[in-house]
């Protein structure tokens, strides 16, 4: 395959970036799209030009390390599918793709391809984890959980937190984010002790990071590479609207 | 600053009083559609008291604050959010394709808010300011409502304004019914296909009503 690249390059955080245009060659479908910009990278340190920075880690769609706005959409033109897992044989020979990186006020972009995702660690460091004792792993079926509800807190927990949601809301809002990690906890047991500090501290530090609000338009749920549902944010509404009246925390 | 405010100044919070004062116009429109369908069926008489009635009887009147405080509160909170939103992204796509993952009408919301506002600031100094504050004259013992949107409507050009704004209430229906139960927390398996489904029927039914006043009133009277 022979495609045209319009990569989005900058140098750092304070200078501006630009598009630049790169021909690459011998690109065989079968190769996944990190595996195309290994080469073009390849190809263009032999050239003596930077290469191109981008994230990436696991390459098996499980880390949410890899990003990349490709051709207008996050991860690419494939729903429900993480960058690493798209292949080439998606695009067709003679393609022009335009690869950028999320574009958000919450997300600076540090270098090329790369950005800052900080502000999901820093709302996470709030209350997306269990600090109570919950005692060592127990028995099977000693906590009754009904299994609709495990299989909801399970599709939610699948989040990978990549930063698609954010990446294609035209808000730039992390409600889906920020709704699956407190979902994922609000429906278990072990999440009940600190269920309503959870969602305002979470919903607090959402606010501070700049993120936009949510306009349901669904697109971070179309776009999401696990496909996490807009009913995590309907939840997560209620769980902040149940804390703010009935918390005793004011 | 209160738990209050401080829960309405969150992003969650105005997203609430969105939903909320949204859903209350709604109830509105069906109010107002329902009464000025006398334009169409009832005699000039019945319109004019009913308008009377709707101006002056206390309990209404209370509400019509209400109303008020609504219409200037979604606006208000709506402008908020989309200055907020768009500092959300400083830097805009080069290239982007939003119609893979969402509905025109949902992305669109606030450039359909605005052309509502401008249209409602157009219609209530035509009627609502008339009938108030104008020099209206007074037929059997009514200020004659009718008569003034009867020549209102003589006007092609302002009936087609009237069209223009329905579609695009239309349009803002389509997404914000649905959208206000969303920000409610109101999203079930047993009720959102309930509620998505009412939501089309009545984003096209109300607009496609109101519309039909002044485009019957222009052919029947000129």
């Amino acid at each position: 395959m022979n495609l045209t690249l319009k990569v989005w390059r900058q140098k750092n955080n304070q200078e501006y970036g630009r598009l630049e245009t790169y021909k690459i060659g011998d690109i065989s479908p079968d190769m996944s799209f990190l595996e195309m910009l290994d080469v073009l990278n390849e190809d263009l340190t032999r050239k003596s030009i930077e290469p191109i920075a981008f994230d990436h880690d696991c390459r098996e769609g499980v880390c949410g390390m890899c990003s990349l706005y490709i051709n207008g959409r996050a991860h690419g033109p494939k729903f429900g599918t993480t960058t690493c897992q798209l292949h080439m044989r998606s695009f067709k020979d003679g393609d022009t793709i335009v690869i950028e990186p999320w574009r958000a006020r919450a997300f600076p972009v540090l270098r090329d391809l790369v950005v800052d995702r900080g502000a999901f660690d820093r709302i996470m460091q709030k209350g997306g984890f269990v600090s109570v004792d919950t005692g060592s792993a127990p028995d099977a079926n000693i906590i009754p959980i009904p299994k609709p509800v495990a299989e909801k807190a399970m599709d939610a927990a699948a989040c990978i937190g990549c930063g698609a949601c954010v990446a294609a809301c035209k808000n730039a809002s992390a409600m889906l984010f920020v709704s699956a990690k407190v979902s994922q906890l609000a429906l278990l047991p072990q999440g009940q002790v600190e269920r309503q500090t959870r969602v305002e501290k979470m919903v607090a530090q959402m606010d501070k990071e700049g993120f936009g609000n949510c306009s349901n338009t669904g697109a971070c749920s179309a776009e999401c590479p696990k496909e996490i549902s807009v009913e995590n944010i309907a939840r997560m509404n209620r769980e902040y609207f149940s804390a703010r009246l009935t918390g005793t925390e004011i | 600053m209160s738990w209050f405010t401080e829960t309405l100044q969150s992003s969650l919070g105005k997203k609430l009083l969105m939903a909320l004062t949204g859903l209350f116009l709604i109830i509105f429109l069906i109010t107002h559609l329902a009464g000025n369908l006398q334009l169409l069926y009832g005699t000039k008489d019945d319109f004019n008291q009913y308008a009377k009635f709707m101006t002056t009887f206390p309990p209404i009147k209370a509400v019509s604050y209400l109303l008020y405080a609504s219409i200037l509160g979604h606006a208000v909170y709506g402008l908020m959010l989309t200055l907020k939103n768009r500092q959300a992204r400083p830097v805009q796509y080069a290239y982007n394709q939003p119609t893979a993952n969402s509905t025109w009408s949902s992305r669109n919301m606030g450039i359909l808010g605005t052309m509502i506002l401008i249209f409602l600031v157009i219609h209530m100094k035509s009627f609502w300011y008339e009938m108030h504050w104008g020099a209206i004259p007074e037929v059997n013992g009514f200020k004659d409502l009718h008569g003034v949107t009867v020549e209102a409507f003589k006007s092609p050009l302002y009936v087609l304004f009237y069209v223009l704004a329905m579609a695009a209430l239309a349009f803002h229906l389509m997404h914000g019914f649905q959208s206000a139960f969303q920000s409610l927390g109101w999203n079930h398996p047993k009720y959102t296909p309930l509620i998505q489904a009412l939501g089309t029927g009545i984003s096209l039914l109300i607009p496609a009503l109101f519309a039909l006043i002044p485009v019957v009133m222009l052919l029947t009277n000129s």
